[in-house]
């Protein structure tokens, strides 16, 4: 019998444990930019329109969206929660979802185009 | 004739087809000629007639006038529909210049630029001043009035207007009226003049005498060309009924990048070429975004309106040309 052996194995069984406990929480808030784990979602604007045109995200979602047009164009929410600045071809807008709800929105320049962003 | 140039000239005119002339035949030829088409409105009948220097002299005698409308510049635009903006409104310029009648003046109906940018301004003011006649009179349009409501613009044109940039002047006896209806759009409508100014616009024309001829100048249409694109005014109706009682109302537009032409009762809708790209007809396509044509065809699809008055008809004659 090894008593040395037998010290250092009580002590390497609750050290694991310890680890255990700690690790996914810091490997969570390292993944990302974006702290709460929420992956970043898109929506691509082209041909007058935003794609999709209802897009359902959980909370603390960031969203962008890119101007794959030929002609410029704006995302303004309905309610003033958001407005980008005007978006030309290539460029783009992000939005972070902190709170639940359903944001409409559409292109002040060209109105007829609308979206809808669901935050769940 | 290719088939852009077919439907360019197979405008919906189905106002007109009542007199028994042949209007689509006269019009193709009218086009493919490289003339342009003079209508002249008498006592609220349009009636057709072929475009020579004749008649544009005629025009001129004393206290008759002309002027010439552009629109649609997009200044900074450079994409694959026209790489070189500046080459097209020059060539606009040139078409001025080299009109039988030289313009008295020149109105813009916006989108002026293309991204609201002070350069986008000065390098059409600079090209505009290579025009024979000096005075221009522009409204803004939805490209003109980005991220800052309309200051770029109004710093720039906004010396004697009210509001978002509208205002009125008379010349020989012609009320002009420059309206805006691309401020404060809603989500999911049209054009919009607003509340204050239909207001102005009531109190603008109240004392004038009905044989005042009216021309009205905007950038989106004020008649319902295509509602799906956004190509309507959702309160015009209100303005035109403040414009009821005039025997003559012309009424000129830009935005859709092409003409149409519409005559209600006592008022002629009527809307240009760009000066930049051309825009698919309705429907016509998934969007109406600017629309690639073989790089010789795009002159044909970009053009100038010239505009006169002849005094004693009360009525004006709207001539389209384009620029090749």
């Amino acid at each position: 019998m090894n008593k040395k052996r037998l010290g250092l194995a009580s002590l390497a069984l609750p050290a694991m444990i310890a680890m255990l406990l700690i690790m996914p929480v810091e490997a969570s808030a390292g993944a990302g930019e974006d702290k709460t784990g929420a992956a970043p979602a898109e929506v691509k604007i082209d041909n007058f329109s935003f794609g999709p045109q209802t897009l359902t995200v959980p909370v603390g979602t960031t969203v962008t969206w890119t101007n794959r047009d030929d002609i410029p164009h704006t995302i303004v929410s309905t309610n003033g929660v958001f407005k980008s600045k005007v978006r030309d071809t290539g460029e783009s807008f992000s939005y972070t979802f902190t709170k639940a709800g359903t944001y409409t929105y559409f292109c002040s320049v060209h109105p007829k185009m609308t979206g809808k962003i669901v935050v769940q | 004739m290719t088939d852009k140039e077919h439907d360019l000239i197979d405008q919906p005119l189905q106002d007109l087809n009542n007199d028994g002339i042949d209007r689509r035949g006269f019009l193709k030829c009218m086009a493919w000629a490289g003339t342009g088409l003079l209508w002249t409105l008498h006592g609220g009948v349009p009636a057709a007639q072929a475009f020579s220097s004749d008649t544009a002299r005629a025009a001129k005698k004393g206290g008759d006038f002309s002027f010439v409308q552009i629109s649609d510049s997009h200044m900074g635009f450079n994409k694959s529909a026209n790489p070189d903006v500046v080459a097209t409104l020059r060539a606009a310029i040139d078409k001025i210049n080299s009109l039988a009648a030289p313009p008295d003046f020149l109105l813009h109906t916006g989108d002026i630029s293309h991204l609201s940018k002070p350069e986008q301004f000065d390098t059409v003011d600079q090209v505009l001043r290579g025009a024979s006649a000096k005075d221009i009179f522009l409204v803004p349009g939805e490209h003109d009035v980005l991220d800052d409501s309309g200051k770029s613009y109004l710093e720039r044109y906004g010396k004697n207007t009210q509001g978002a940039g509208w205002y009125s002047f008379e010349k020989k006896g012609v009320h002009f009226m420059g309206l805006v209806n691309v401020m404060n759009l809603k989500s999911g409508g049209l054009g919009s003049l607003g509340g204050e100014q239909l207001e102005w616009i009531e109190k603008d024309v109240k004392h004038l005498s009905s044989s005042t001829p009216i021309v009205v100048f905007a950038h989106i249409p004020l008649w319902s060309v295509y509602p799906e694109w956004g190509w309507g005014t959702d309160d015009s109706a209100q303005a035109l009924g403040y414009l009821k009682k005039f025997g003559s109302v012309t009424v000129l537009n830009g935005h859709i990048h092409q003409i149409m032409q519409k005559v209600e009762g006592n008022v002629t809708f009527h809307s240009a070429m760009s000066t930049a790209f051309p825009q698919p007809q309705p429907g016509k396509a998934d969007s109406p975004g600017p629309m690639k044509v073989p790089a010789e065809q795009l002159g044909s699809l970009l053009g100038i309106t010239d505009v006169d008055y002849v005094r004693g008809h009360h009525s004006l004659a709207v001539v389209d040309s384009t620029l090749a």
